[in-house]
């Protein structure tokens, strides 16, 4: 049986309290909107970019706990990188809260793994990945969870 | 008769066959005997759907094991028989909806089929250019959106009368809206997301005062409230019967016999025809005439098993307890500091929406979960009803039949340890 404790762990509930980058890039270079249908989330996530390299991402929205703090630790972890780390990161991430091994060390996103007891919030985990790859992509389309 | 009997009969309209114990009615519940991560199973989702009682249950399983075959066709005994235990089916629908005729009674798959219906056949023939189609902005998506498709198909305009605070619809409102292009209104007895019992006979006299035809969504009233159509003089009523104890997929729609008769088919095939030549088809009278291609006989047997569940124990007596608990929940849960309950209408069916300070409803809905207490969360498919209250989702706990006062109790208990995990 998975714990509450496994999901709310202290960072997750610290960033869900006081998500960093949250806030909307000036000039981005590529913006996109996120929503999961079945639960009224929104997220909005936009990059800087300084050649292939994310300089800055931010995002906004509503949404629930882990959304938050998935959001604002997926900020963090993605400054810095370029495009292609942070397709890999996305991918590994998902594997994670999906329960896959298919995945390399995820550092401070660990926290996360204790998704993966919890199946009807992968999506709330996985919102602003997908949006922060539909903005690396130049998506013009709202990305949807479902 | 029992003393206990007799009580409730004194404050019943109907004659249950015995005093209303909740305990008894449980153990018709197989389901709530299961257990959910080790606890008992706390089901306050009965908005989303309800649970079956066993007579339902079996009544579909009989009728696999024994009777199934085609309807209406066939000279073979067990084809008269499903036959008979279809239209008896009918029988009990009309009795409960307290129609005029049995053939007002039009099976379809749910709810938001029937109001498709009702937008596509007789919507696309009386609405035109110009004209408006009156709903509220309590309404679940599957009223509105199958009038914004009519609508943009005719160039209609869809006109939504607001609602208060409390989550009450404001009936001035609604008299300003209603002229003489208002073709349709469309309202909904129950709000599923806020509970609000709406004053729908009024609202029905005032549309009909502005020749508008009526529908009512009754999906949520029907659990919880004794329905005359008559009474209420709607021309059309619909409800799903799986939020009344029967299985899932199958539905009614009410409507008045001179509107169905004048009505076109929704769906073409068998079943709804009396002749068919290449060149002309002669349609079935009502309500065969909307009931294309073989139905769901035995759907429509579990609905017939979930109504008569429901007689026997008396809607009313069923209402009494249920608005218990409800009165019950408002102050167990508003005594919670933090909680805040969304929909506060003086006339409420058995349905608690509330949002935390601070916390969102998803999470809530997972602390919840993990302690047995299944509750919805998110907009419950009344988008328009959040943006109304500023929220993007609420916890919904919804009572039935079943549920006591302990579950309750089980419920702010454990909304206390959200407040511990997450506060």
């Amino acid at each position: 049986m998975s714990d509450l404790r496994d999901i709310y762990q202290e960072v997750i509930l610290e960033h869900a309290k006081a998500p960093r980058n949250f806030r909307e890039l000036v000039d981005p270079h590529q913006k996109a909107e996120g929503s999961n249908p079945l639960c009224g989330d929104r997220c909005s996530v936009s990059v800087a970019m300084d050649a292939a390299v994310i300089k800055d991402i931010a995002f906004q929205g509503s949404g629930c706990a882990i959304s938050r703090a998935s959001a604002s630790m997926m900020t963090q972890a993605l400054k810095g990188k370029t495009k292609e780390e942070a397709e890999r990161l996305f991918h590994d991430f998902q594997e994670m809260v999906t329960g896959g091994n298919g995945h390399s060390d995820m550092g401070k996103l660990q926290v996360f793994a204790g998704i993966s007891g919890f199946p009807t919030r992968v999506k709330c985990a996985t919102l602003a990945w997908h949006t922060m790859h539909a903005a690396l992509h130049g998506g013009r389309e709202p990305v949807s969870t479902e | 008769m029992s003393v206990a009997a007799q009580v409730v009969h004194t404050h019943s309209k109907v004659e249950p066959a015995v005093a209303f114990d909740v305990e008894r009615i449980r153990a018709d519940f197989p389901i709530l005997r299961e257990r959910v991560y080790g606890h008992p199973l706390v089901y306050l989702d009965n908005a989303a759907t309800s649970q079956k009682p066993d007579a339902v249950i079996q009544a579909m399983l009989e009728y696999y094991r024994h009777d199934n075959a085609n309807i209406h066709r066939g000279v073979h005994l067990l084809s008269q028989r499903a036959t008979n235990a279809y239209e008896a089916a009918r029988s009990a629908v009309h009795a409960f909806l307290h129609s005029e005729l049995a053939s007002e009674v039009v099976f379809v798959r749910g709810a938001t089929e029937a109001i498709n219906l009702v937008a596509q056949t007789y919507g696309r023939v009386h609405v035109g250019p110009g004209d408006e189609v009156l709903i509220t902005a309590m309404e679940h998506h599957s009223n509105i959106v199958p009038w914004q498709i009519l609508c943009e198909e005719k160039g209609a305009t869809l006109s939504v009368a607001p609602i208060d605070d409390r989550g009450e619809v404001v009936l001035d409102e609604v008299q300003k809206l209603l002229h003489p292009r208002t073709k349709i209104v469309s309202i909904t007895h129950v709000s599923n997301a806020l509970g609000t019992v709406n004053p729908v006979r009024e609202m029905i006299r005032m549309a009909h005062e502005a020749k508008a035809v009526v529908l009512v969504d009754g999906a949520q009233a029907v659990p919880h409230l004794r329905v005359d159509v008559q009474d209420l003089d709607c021309d059309f009523y619909v409800f799903s019967g799986h939020k009344i104890y029967g299985p899932t997929g199958i539905g009614v729609l009410y409507g008045k016999a001179a509107l169905l008769d004048q009505m076109p088919p929704y769906q073409g095939g068998g079943e709804m025809i009396s002749s068919v030549t290449f060149e002309k088809t002669v349609y079935n009278k009502v309500p065969h005439k909307f009931e294309a291609g073989t139905p769901d006989i035995g759907g429509v047997v579990g609905l017939g098993a979930a109504i008569a569940y429901i007689s026997a124990q008396g809607v009313d007596a069923i209402g009494m307890h249920e608005h218990a608990l409800l009165m019950y929940g408002m102050e167990k849960l508003s005594a919670i500091q933090g909680v805040r309950i969304v929909g506060t209408a003086r006339e409420k069916a058995a349905v608690i929406s509330f949002v935390m300070d601070g916390i969102h409803p998803h999470d809530i809905g997972t602390i919840l979960d993990q302690e047995g207490v299944a509750v919805r969360t998110g907009h419950h498919c009344a988008q328009p009803v959040m943006d109304r209250f500023g929220i993007p989702a609420t916890v919904r706990a919804s009572f039935a039949l079943y549920n006591t006062e302990e579950e309750i109790d089980a419920l702010a208990r454990c909304i206390k340890k959200v407040k511990e995990v997450l506060g």
